[in-house]
């Protein structure tokens, strides 16, 4: 019954160092030999500290860097962007979101712009029905019409992040690569991007990829958790059977490293603390 | 409603007009924008209109007037209001049409300089790879030459003539544009946005020029700016050497190279044509500061 929306065998990417004049090159291996599924309208969350390969991923995800070896799966389709030129509807189908979203919008663009852009590379719809389209993307993720012709640099970070999000359902996205989409924002503008894109996912039926170091952000949105270190999947599972059986001993690091902000866990912290 | 309607209606591509208003708020907020932009205007009046304003010909020689000092010094006539040169040559005349040559000078060699080198800074920083070393080698060979030097070797294989002498101060000079735009668009191709275009589907061609370029507008107007001045110094400084337009063309470098050897005797002849030089350069450079200010969102305050 379930589709398959992205599907990763072995991915591999090595960076290579030339050492300069006269050191020795070397390689770095950014990711290892990752294996993945996620399937229609479910949330896989990608979980590491900074360096592990997770954004590496995510770019391979995103056909935006070839991987050194592996199979890239969209839609149960072979993606290779070495060998031939992708298609545009390929292109269509996996968009990304950006951890900072002061860099992830041309500052000289209008948010209106920003929005029929991609309409503009990818298809021939006429320039009244963009607008229409962008002016209906631009409500559904909670702004206001009167800000379709605003510069980026007239928005919180907040706001920033709804209109790259928007941006990347203007062209009915199958796949949605979320990198750290978050984290650059502060707690109660986090709860509300998190609470938007839980309402599009079930609205537009779409699969995420949900790239994150915050566990506690992990736990409330995703179906599936992989834990990455070093560029090794070291843990790959359901929500529930990750975080309640932590098999790898990186991952019940990550989850000790967790501060507990509940009533209980205070309590036992007051009482360590007074005897 | 209607009042949605209507705002929609006014939501509608904000016409050309709305932009220039805005633009023209963000440039006359700086107030030396606005004195440079006024000064060059009217320069630019001036020496369009100079044929109809001049009192004399540019090239008209008065025998009974040879370096006759300007109407309000002793001696001074009124027919020659800033004095006359060593041949009889009416200042006020000369300066008018030599505006002409000195703007189209800087016109001509900053447009060349400056798309020449958008185009290849543009590509060296847009490919990298073998293609960015091939270019920026032989931009530092250029570099290494002393300008004057290398556009007085441009002129001499060209031949002399005004119109070479502007081909070799555009040539010398596209340097400075080539790494000004490399470093720029390096600077900007891996920020996210250019990324997200990728992702959204826009080609290398767009991105180049669409999508990363405008973001790097700003650095190269006030480069060009300031060429234009050194354009019009750099053809006066060629015109002295013979080497550029040549005598009896009214151009303020020339002038100023002819009437260099009365300088102790008649102050005027050497005087105006270095102000009018000095004034134009300077009112360039307000404007090309205001320019930056008006064009650059991140600059505004919102």
């Amino acid at each position: 019954m379930s589709e398959t929306v992205l599907e990763t065998r072995g991915i591999v990417r090595d960076y290579h160092l030339s050492g300069g004049l006269f050191g020795q090159g070397r390689t770095i291996h950014a990711v290892k030999d990752v294996s993945l599924k996620v399937e229609k309208g479910k949330t896989l969350a990608i979980v590491g500290e900074s360096g592990c390969g997770k954004s590496t991923l995510a770019r391979i995800i995103t056909m935006i860097d070839a991987p050194t070896a592996g199979e890239l799966f969209i839609d149960g389709e072979k993606v290779d962007i070495t060998a031939n030129r992708l298609s545009a509807e390929m292109r269509r189908k996996v968009q990304i979101v950006f951890q900072n979203p002061y860099g992830s919008l041309n500052p000289r663009q209008k948010i209106g712009d920003v929005l029929m852009d991609p309409l503009v590379i990818n298809s021939d719809v006429p320039a009244s029905e963009r607008r229409d389209r962008a002016m209906a993307m631009l409500t559904k993720v909670g702004l206001q019409p009167e800000h379709f012709n605003r510069y980026p640099h007239m928005f919180s970070g907040g706001q920033r992040q709804r209109i790259a999000i928007a941006r990347a359902l203007m062209l009915n996205p199958r796949l949605l690569v979320l990198d750290e989409p978050v984290s650059a924002l502060d707690l109660s503008v986090q709860a509300q991007v998190l609470n938007l894109l839980a309402d599009l996912q079930d609205e537009f039926g779409l699969t995420y990829v949900f790239i994150s170091h915050d566990l506690s952000v992990v736990r409330y949105i995703a179906d599936d958790v992989m834990v990455m270190y070093f560029g090794e999947a070291v843990e790959y599972g359901t929500r529930d059977k990750v975080f309640s059986d932590p098999q790898h001993e990186y991952t019940r690091t990550l989850f000790a490293a967790t501060p507990r902000a509940d009533v209980e866990s205070i309590r036992k912290r007051l009482e360590r603390r007074a005897a | 409603m209607t009042d949605t309607s209507a705002t929609h209606a006014k939501m509608q591509d904000p016409s050309r007009r709305a932009r220039l208003a805005e633009f023209w708020y963000y440039f006359s907020e700086n107030r030396g924008a606005v004195i440079g932009l006024a000064v060059f205007v009217l320069l630019v009046i001036l020496a369009l209109a100079a044929p109809l304003i001049a009192p004399h010909a540019a090239n008209a020689q008065y025998r009974d007037a040879i370096l006759v000092p300007p109407y309000w010094q002793e001696g001074g006539r009124a027919a020659y209001l800033l004095g006359t040169d060593a041949v009889g040559r009416d200042m006020l005349s000369r300066l008018l049409f030599g505006a002409r040559y000195s703007l189209f000078i800087g016109v001509v060699v900053t447009l060349l300089a400056l798309t020449s080198g958008i185009l290849i800074g543009t590509v060296a920083g847009y490919f990298r790879g073998w293609a960015d070393t091939a270019i920026t080698r032989v931009m530092d060979i250029i570099l290494a030459f002393p300008s004057l030097l290398l556009a007085l070797v441009l002129v001499a294989v060209l031949g002399p003539g005004l119109t070479n002498a502007m081909i070799a101060i555009a040539l010398v000079q596209q340097p400075h544009y080539v790494r000004l735009t490399r470093a720029a668009v390096m600077a900007e191709k891996n920020r996210d946005y250019v990324t997200a275009a990728r992702v959204a589907g826009a080609g290398n061609l767009r991105l180049m020029f669409r999508t990363i370029l405008p973001n790097c507008t700003a650095p190269l107007i006030v480069q060009a700016a300031l060429s234009f001045s050194t354009a019009i110094l750099d053809a006066a400084a060629l015109g002295f050497l013979g080497m550029g337009a040549q005598p009896p063309t009214p151009e303020w470098g020339t002038m100023l190279a002819e009437a260099r050897e009365f300088i102790l005797r008649a102050w005027w002849v050497v005087t105006f044509p270095g102000l009018a030089i000095l004034i134009t350069v300077l009112a360039i450079n307000l404007m090309g500061d205001g320019l930056r200010d008006a064009l650059d969102p991140k600059l505004k305050r919102s």
